[in-house]
C-alpha cells in the first residue's frame, strides 16, 4: 500500500463547510410546516402527580396539541441495553404519568406553530404535585430505611456485580502494608456544545418516519425507536446530521426521539424539539457518579500484590441505554498498566432521584485509571518512594505481551516504559523534583503528577458488548472511478470523513479528493453500530479496509480477464492493475470500474459492478497507553492552581492522521482538567441541581487551560491489520490522575495524602491553612 | 430561552423615557445593554410588560469633562470605558474595573448605567465607584438629583432609584496624578462575576504616609461596601507592606458575608482581606 | 414591529415581535444558520456575530435593538467563494472538531484581531473568554488565531 496519505497531517475535508457556517446541525434543518415542541418538566426530584391541567395551554394561539403521559401510553419503555444478571429494570416512560423521579423529567409536551408560542404554552400548563422525600445521596439510597425511588422494588439496589481475579485475600495477607482510601468520582455534565435535538417527519403516504437526531448511534436508535413505536424498522429512517459533540451523552436512546415520532404520526406534521441548555443539564445523562473504597496490598518495594474496590454507583432514577454497564468497565481496567495478579471489585448500583448516569468520555475507565494511579502515588507516599519508581516496579514489561490481566482481559501489545521514558525526558522530571525541594523552602508549593495509564479501546468484540461491537463499511467504486464509502460509525468531530478517505486513497491509489465518506443516515448506510468507546477508526476503519480488500480481490479477477492473463499474473499498485512481468500492460482502477458497470466483457459468473460490503468483527479490544506528566504550583494564599507544565506522551498504535490524534488528546486532557479542578453536578438535599447552568457549572475556558506538550510512541496493535488502537478517550483517562497527583504532591508538606475532585481553590486553600510539616 | 411578550418603546429623549416609565409604572423596565435584563427575561425570572429602550437617547452615550469630574453617560458601554483615553488617563481605576467585566462580547453591549442600576452584588463597578466617591445622576418625574455612590447601593439588587427614575450619568472625580489606584478581582469560575473584588484609591505624602485611602469591595456581601476599618487604620500611616497587611484584616467585619456553592463565607472573608491588601499595595506603589 | 437591518450586505425587512431575539431573526428570518445557540445564559458565545463591527452575543439582543444596523455573521466572511484567512487558519490548524462553537469562535477571533492584530497567547485566551469549546481543548484555536494574525499582517 502506498503511504501518501496514511500517517500524514491531512487537513480535514469536513471543515470548509463548518468554518463557513454552512454545515447543517439538527436545528438548521428547515421543513415546510415544521412545528415546535416544548416540554413541561418536573420541578421536583420526587413527587406524585395529582393532576395536570393543560386547558389554558391548549387554548393559546398557535397551539396544535398538548400531550400528556396518558396520551403516550402506547409508546414502549425507554430502553436499557444492559443485561447484567439480576438487574432491576424499571419502566421508563417517555412522559411521566403518576410519579416523577428526577428534576427535569418530562411530563407534558406542547406542540405549536412556533418556538415562541410553544414555550408560552408550556408555561401555561399547571402540574399539581405532591412532593415526596427525595433520595439524593447514593449511600442514603443504599441504606435499609431509605425511601424507594421505585415502589415496585423492595429497595433501591438495581444490581450487585462482582469481579474476582486471583486470590485477593491471600494478597492482602502477604502485603507489607494495606493502604485504604475512599475516592469519589463526582457526577459530571457532558455539556456538548450543541444540545440534543430531534426533528420527526412522518409521511402518511409513504408511511415512513424520518428522524433527524443529534446522536452518536443512528442505527441503534432506529431499531429502538421502531420497537418503542411498534413500527417496522425498515419504515424508520434516522439521520444524524452534523452533530455538535457528544462525549457519550448522545450515545443513547432518549424518550424524545420516539415521542416526537409519535407526535408527528399523530398530527401528520413534522415536529422539532431542540433542547435548552437547562434541559441539557437536568435531563441529559450525566457521567461518573461513583463513591468507592479502594484498598491495595503493597510490598515495601512498592510492588502492588492486589487491589480491592468496593463501590456504590449512583445510577439515577432510570436506566438509560448503558447505565448499569458503565461501572463494570471500571472493574475491567482496575489493574491498569500493572502486573497486579489479584483483584476484586464489588459494585452496588443504586437508584437515586436524579437523572441517569451513563457513558461520558471514558465511561468507567477514567474511574479505574484514577483509582489505580492515585493508589500508586499513595503507595509511593507510604514507603517514601518516588512515584515513578513505584510505577516502574509494577509496569507490565514489553516482553509480557499479550498480557493476561487478573480481570480477564488480554492486553494486545505494549511498551509501557517507552512513553514513560519519553515523558520524563521532555518534562525534565528530575529537574522539577529538585526545583520542588528548593521552592518548598521558600514557601512555594510545586507538585509533580505522573500517570502511566493503559486504556481499553476499539469497543469491541460483540460477545463482550451489550449490542454488537462489530462495524460495517460499504465501499463503492463508482463508474467514473470516484470512491464512495458508507460507514456505520457516526463521527461528530472525530474526523473520519478524512481519515477513512486517507485509508481508501492509499489502498486504492487515488487522490483524497476522489473519496467521499458518507455516514449517519440509516437510509443510505447499511446497519452499523456507531461512534463511541474510541472505536471508530480501529473498528470502523478496519471495516473500510476489509471492504477494499474484497474489491481489490474482485478487481484482480476482472483485470486479469481484461488483460487476458491469469489472476496470478496481475498485481495492483498506485491505482493500477498491471502484469507482474510487464508493468506497461495495465488497466487503471477507473477504467476497470467503468468496465465492471458497462459489463460487456466480464469473466464468466462475474457479478457486475465494483462494490463491497464488509462487517468487521474485532477479535479483541485494543489497549492504548501512555504517560502524562503534570507540574503545578498551588498558591497558599488563594488555593488556586497554576499548571507549569503538561506533557502527554501517548501511544495509540498506528496513526492515520496525527492532526486528529493530537486534537483528541488536547480535548481529552481539557475535559479531564474540567473534572479534576472545576466540574461537579451539585445537588441539594431535595434533589435540585444547583449547578444547572454554565453560570454555576464551570467548564474550562481558554484561559483555564495550559499549553500541552504532546509526543507519542507508536506500538501497532496486532488486533487489526492497520495496527490502530484508538484515541478518543485517552486524554481524559490519562490526564485526570496526573492532574490530581500533581496537586496532592504539592500539598504533601501539609500532610495531605488525598483530595477528592474537583480540586477547587477553596478546598485547596483550606488544606493549606495548616502549618507545614 | 424565550422571553414573555412585551410592548416595546424607543424614546429619543430623557423626558420621553421618563414619561413612559411613569405611564407604565412597575410593569415597565428600561433597557440599556440588556445584558442583565434579557438573560433574566429569557429564563422568565423577569417578565416586564413594557420595555423602554434607551438606546435612542444620544445624550446618554457621552463621556465629557465637567469641572473636576468626568461625566459618563448611562449608556456608555463597558468597552468604551475600558478603552476611552480620557478615562484611562484620568480615572484608570474605572477602566481597569471595566476590563474585568464578563467577556469582550458582554463588554461591547453592557453599559455602566445598566450595571449600576442593576446593583448585582458581584458586579465590578460598584466597588470602584465607592472607592472613587462617585456620584450618580438621576432624572425622574419630579426632576433631577444626585446621589453619592455610598448612598446609592442600598441592598441586594436594590438602589436609591425610585420607580420611574432614570439613571442618566455617573460622575467620577478626575484623579490627581499622584493618586494611585488598583482593581483586583477573584472570579467565580463559572460566571466570571466577582467572588471578591477590591478597588483601592490611595494618595501619600512625600514621606510615604497615607493621606487618602478609599477601598471598595464587591462580591462579598449583599451589596458593595467600603472597607472603612481598613481605611481608618491606614490613614496617616506609612504604606509599608506590613502595615497594609496588618490593616487588611476583618474587611468583612460588619458584613453579612455570602455563603454559597461557589465559596463559603469563611473563604470569601479571607479572600476579601487578601484582595483588599493586594489592591491597596498596588495602588500605594502607583501613588507618587 | 417593522424593522430593517443589514446582514452580510443584504438588507432584511420584517415585521417582528419585539421579543424576538436577534439570533432567531438571523437563523429563522434571514435563514443564516451558521450562527448557533448553545445556552440561555449568554455564556457560550456560539451565537457571536459582529454588530456594527463589534462582537456581540446575538442571543442576548432583541432583533428590534439591531434595527438600522449592519451585521456580519460567519457566512459573511467568505469573499468571492474564498475563505477568510481566519477561517482558513482554523482549517489548517485543526482548530475545530465538531464545529459547533466554531462560527462564534471565528467571529470572536475576528473582533480580537481587529483590535489587536498581533496578540500574545494570553491575550488570545482572554479574548476568547466569552466562547466555550468542549472539543478542542483550545490549543489549536489559539494556534489558528496566531496563524491568522500572521496571514493578515
Ligand atoms: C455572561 C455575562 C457575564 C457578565 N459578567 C459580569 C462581570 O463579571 N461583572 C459585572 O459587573 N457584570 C457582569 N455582567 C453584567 C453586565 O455587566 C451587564 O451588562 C450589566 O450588569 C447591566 O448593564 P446593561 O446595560 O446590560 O443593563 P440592562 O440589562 O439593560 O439593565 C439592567 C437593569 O437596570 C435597569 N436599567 C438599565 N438602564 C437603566 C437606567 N439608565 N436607569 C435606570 N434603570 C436602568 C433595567 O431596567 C434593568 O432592570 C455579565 C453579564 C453577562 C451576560
Ligand atoms: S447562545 Fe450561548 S452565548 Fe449566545
Ligand atoms: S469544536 Fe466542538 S465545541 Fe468547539
Amino acid at each position: 500500500m502506498a503511504q501518501k496519505y496514511l500517517g500524514q497531517a491531512i487537513k480535514r475535508t469536513e471543515d470548509p463547510k463548518l468554518v463557513s457556517g454552512l454545515g447543517h446541525f439538527v436545528d438548521d434543518i428547515k421543513l415546510p410546516d415544521l412545528h415546535n415542541v416544548c416540554f413541561v418538566r418536573s420541578i421536583h426530584a420526587h413527587a406524585r402527580i395529582r393532576g395536570v391541567d393543560t386547558s389554558l395551554a391548549a387554548a393559546l394561539p398557535g397551539v396544535v396539541k398538548v400531550f400528556t403521559g396518558e396520551d403516550c401510553r402506547g409508546i414502549g419503555s425507554i430502553p436499557c441495553a444492559s443485561s447484567l444478571q439480576g438487574l432491576k429494570v424499571p419502566h421508563h416512560p417517555v412522559l411521566a404519568r403518576n410519579k416523577v423521579r428526577y428534576v427535569g423529567e418530562p411530563i407534558v409536551a406542547v406542540v405549536a406553530d412556533s418556538l415562541y408560542r410553544a414555550r408560552d404554552a408550556a408555561e401555561a400548563v399547571s402540574v399539581d404535585y405532591e412532593p415526596l422525600p427525595a433520595v439524593v445521596d447514593p449511600e442514603q439510597a443504599a441504606a435499609p430505611n431509605s425511601t424507594f425511588v421505585h415502589e415496585e422494588f423492595s429497595d433501591n439496589v438495581a444490581y450487585v456485580w462482582s469481579l474476582v481475579g486471583g486470590d485477593v485475600d491471600q494478597a492482602f495477607k502477604d502485603a507489607d502494608r494495606v493502604i485504604k482510601q475512599r475516592m469519589i468520582h463526582q457526577r459530571l455534565v457532558p455539556a456538548a456544545m450543541e444540545p440534543r435535538g430531534v426533528i420527526a417527519r412522518f409521511l402518511p403516504g409513504e408511511k415512513e418516519l424520518t428522524l433527524w437526531s443529534s446522536t452518536q448511534i443512528p442505527h441503534l436508535m432506529r431499531t429502538q425507536v421502531a420497537i418503542m413505536l411498534g413500527l417496522f424498522e425498515n419504515r424508520v429512517r434516522v439521520i444524524a446530521p452534523e452533530v455538535g459533540g457528544g462525549f457519550g451523552s448522545k450515545l443513547n436512546v432518549y424518550g424524545e426521539e420516539a415521542l416526537l415520532g409519535f407526535i408527528s404520526m399523530q398530527l401528520q406534521k413534522p415536529v422539532k424539539w431542540i433542547e435548552t441548555r437547562r434541559e441539557n443539564f437536568t435531563a441529559t445523562i450525566q457521567g461518573r457518579g461513583q463513591v468507592g473504597d479502594v484498598e491495595i496490598a503493597v510490598k515495601s518495594d512498592g510492588r502492588v500484590l492486589g487491589i480491592r474496590y468496593t463501590v456504590l454507583a449512583d445510577l439515577g432514577a432510570y436506566l438509560q441505554l448503558l447505565t448499569p454497564a458503565i461501572p463494570t468497565l471500571t472493574g475491567l481496567m482496575l489493574t491498569g498498566a500493572y502486573r497486579i495478579p489479584n483483584v476484586r471489585m464489588d459494585v452496588t448500583g443504586v437508584f437515586t432521584n436524579k437523572v441517569a448516569t451513563d457513558a461520558y468520555r471514558g465511561a468507567g475507565r477514567p474511574e479505574a485509571t484514577y483509582i489505580i494511579e492515585r493508589a500508586m502515588d499513595l503507595a509511593a507516599l507510604e514507603f517514601d518512594l518516588d512515584p515513578v519508581d513505584v510505577r516502574r516496579v509494577n509496569l507490565v514489561s514489553k516482553r509480557e505481551f499479550p498480557y493476561a490481566t487478573a480481570t480477564g482481559l488480554s492486553y494486545d501489545s505494549g511498551n509501557y516504559e517507552a512513553p514513560l521514558k519519553k515523558a520524563l525526558k521532555i518534562s525534565q522530571y528530575p529537574r522539577w523534583r529538585r526545583h520542588q525541594v528548593k521552592e518548598r523552602k521558600k514557601g512555594r508549593y510545586v507538585g509533580v503528577g505522573v500517570s502511566t495509564y493503559v486504556e481499553i479501546c476499539a469497543l469491541g468484540p460483540s460477545p463482550a458488548m451489550p449490542a454488537g461491537g462489530w462495524e460495517s463499511a460499504t465501499v463503492r467504486i463508482e463508474p467514473t472511478g470516484k470512491i464512495t464509502i458508507l460507514t456505520g460509525v457516526s463521527p461528530h468531530g472525530q474526523g473520519q470523513e478524512t481519515s477513512f478517505a486517507q485509508i481508501a486513497a492509499d489502498m486504492l491509489g487515488v487522490a483524497l479528493e476522489d473519496v467521499l465518506v458518507l455516514h449517519g443516515d440509516t437510509g443510505v448506510v447499511q446497519y452499523g453500530i456507531g461512534t463511541f468507546g474510541s472505536r471508530a477508526t480501529a473498528v470502523g476503519g478496519t471495516a473500510v479496509y476489509g471492504a477494499i480488500q474484497k474489491i481489490l480481490k474482485k478487481g484482480m479477477l476482472l483485470a486479469a480477464h481484461l488483460l487476458g492473463v491469469s489472476r496470478r499474473e496481475v498485481q495492483f499498485r498506485d491505482g493500477k492493475f498491471f502484469l507482474k512481468n510487464d508493468p506497461t500492460k495495465s488497466i487503471s482502477l477507473q477504467d476497470l470500474a467503468l468496465a465492471s458497470y458497462t459489463a460487456r466483457k466480464l469473466p464468466p459468473d462475474f457479478e457486475p459492478g465494483l462494490a463491497a460490503i464488509y462487517f468487521y468483527e474485532p477479535t479483541n479490544f485494543t489497549f492504548p497507553f501512555g504517560t502524562h506528566v503534570c507540574v503545578v504550583e498551588v498558591a497558599r494564599e488563594t488555593g488556586t492552581i497554576k499548571i507549569l507544565q503538561y506533557v502527554a506522551v501517548d501511544d495509540c498504535g498506528t496513526i492515520v492522521n496525527p492532526l486528529l490524534v493530537e486534537g483528541q488528546i488536547h480535548g481529552g486532557v481539557v475535559q479531564a482538567l474540567g473534572q479534576a479542578f472545576m466540574e461537579e453536578a451539585v445537588y441539594d438535599e431535595i434533589g435540585q441541581l444547583i449547578t444547572g447552568e454554565f453560570t454555576d457549572y464551570a467548564i474550562p475556558r481558554a484561559g483555564d487551560v495550559p499549553w500541552m506538550q504532546l509526543d507519542r510512541t507508536e506500538t501497532p496493535s496486532p488486533v487489526n491489520p492497520l495496527g490502530i488502537k484508538g484515541v478518543g478517550e485517552a486524554g481524559t483517562i490519562g490526564a485526570t490522575p496526573a492532574l490530581v497527583n500533581a496537586v496532592v504532591d504539592a500539598l504533601r508538606p501539609f500532610g495531605v495524602r488525598h483530595v477528592d475532585m474537583p480540586l477547587r481553590p477553596e478546598k485547596i486553600w483550606k488544606l493549606m491553612q495548616k502549618e507545614t510539616s | 430561552m424565550i422571553p414573555e411578550a412585551f410592548e416595546y418603546f424607543a424614546p429619543s429623549s430623557i423626558q420621553e423615557a421618563i414619561s413612559l416609565a411613569r405611564r407604565y409604572g412597575g410593569d415597565a423596565k428600561f433597557l440599556s445593554g440588556g445584558h442583565s435584563l434579557l438573560p433574566m427575561m429569557k429564563l422568565r425570572l423577569a417578565a416586564p410588560k413594557y420595555i423602554i429602550d434607551l438606546a435612542g437617547i444620544g445624550e446618554l452615550t457621552q463621556i465629557s469633562e465637567e469641572g473636576d469630574s468626568l461625566k459618563i453617560g448611562a449608556l456608555v458601554t463597558h468597552k468604551a470605558i475600558e478603552t476611552s483615553d480620557e478615562i484611562q488617563s484620568r480615572c484608570r481605576l474605572l477602566a481597569e474595573a471595566a476590563f474585568e467585566i464578563g467577556d469582550p462580547q458582554v463588554r461591547s453591549c453592557g453599559t455602566i448605567g445598566g450595571s449600576v442600576a442593576h446593583a448585582d452584588p458581584a458586579a465590578d463597578y460598584p466597588a470602584a465607584l465607592l472607592a472613587l466617591d462617585a456620584e450618580v445622576r438621576i432624572e425622574g418625574p419630579s426632576g433631577g438629583r444626585s446621589v453619592r455612590a455610598s448612598d446609592f447601593f442600598v441592598d441586594l439588587f436594590t438602589t436609591a432609584l425610585q420607580q420611574g427614575e432614570l439613571l442618566v450619568a455617573i460622575h467620577v472625580p478626575v484623579l490627581a496624578h499622584n493618586v494611585g489606584t488598583a482593581y483586583k478581582k477573584l472570579r467565580q469560575q463559572a460566571s466570571g462575576f466577582a467572588l471578591v473584588s477590591a478597588a483601592a484609591v490611595v494618595a501619600k505624602d512625600e514621606g510615604g504616609k497615607c493621606t487618602h485611602i478609599a477601598v471598595g469591595i464587591s462580591g462579598v456581601g449583599p451589596k458593595a461596601f467600603r472597607a472603612s476599618k481598613v481605611e481608618e487604620s491606614l490613614l496617616g500611616k506609612t504604606l509599608t507592606e506590613k502595615n497594609i497587611t496588618n490593616a487588611s484584616h476583618h474587611v468583612t467585619a460588619s458584613v453579612d458575608v455570602q455563603n454559597d456553592i461557589h465559596a463559603s463565607a469563611e473563604y470569601r472573608s479571607a479572600m476579601a482581606d487578601l484582595f483588599a491588601k493586594n489592591a491597596i499595595w498596588v495602588a500605594a506603589n502607583r501613588a507618587e | 414591529m417593522e424593522i430593517t437591518l443589514t446582514i452580510n450586505d443584504r438588507t432584511f425587512k420584517a415585521d417582528v415581535e419585539p421579543r424576538l431575539l436577534l439570533v432567531h431573526f438571523i437563523r429563522e428570518n434571514a435563514c443564516l444558520t451558521g450562527t448557533h445557540i448553545g445556552c440561555e445564559t449568554t455564556t457560550c458565545g456560539a451565537c457571536t456575530i459582529l454588530l456594527d463591527g463589534k462582537a456581540v452575543k446575538s442571543c442576548t439582543l432583541l432583533a428590534v435593538q439591531a434595527r438600522g444596523k449592519r451585521l456580519t455573521t460567519v457566512e459573511g466572511l467568505m469573499k468571492n467563494g474564498r475563505l477568510h484567512p481566519i477561517q482558513e487558519a482554523f482549517w489548517e490548524e485543526h482548530g475545530l472538531q465538531c464545529g459547533y462553537c466554531t462560527p462564534g469562535m471565528i467571529m470572536a477571533a475576528y473582533h480580537l484581531l481587529q483590535e489587536n492584530p498581533n496578540p500574545s497567547d494570553e491575550q488570545i485566551r482572554r479574548g476568547l473568554e466569552g466562547n466555550l469549546c468542549r472539543c478542542t481543548g483550545y490549543q489549536n484555536i489559539v494556534k489558528a488565531i496566531q496563524s491568522a494574525a500572521a496571514k493578515l499582517a
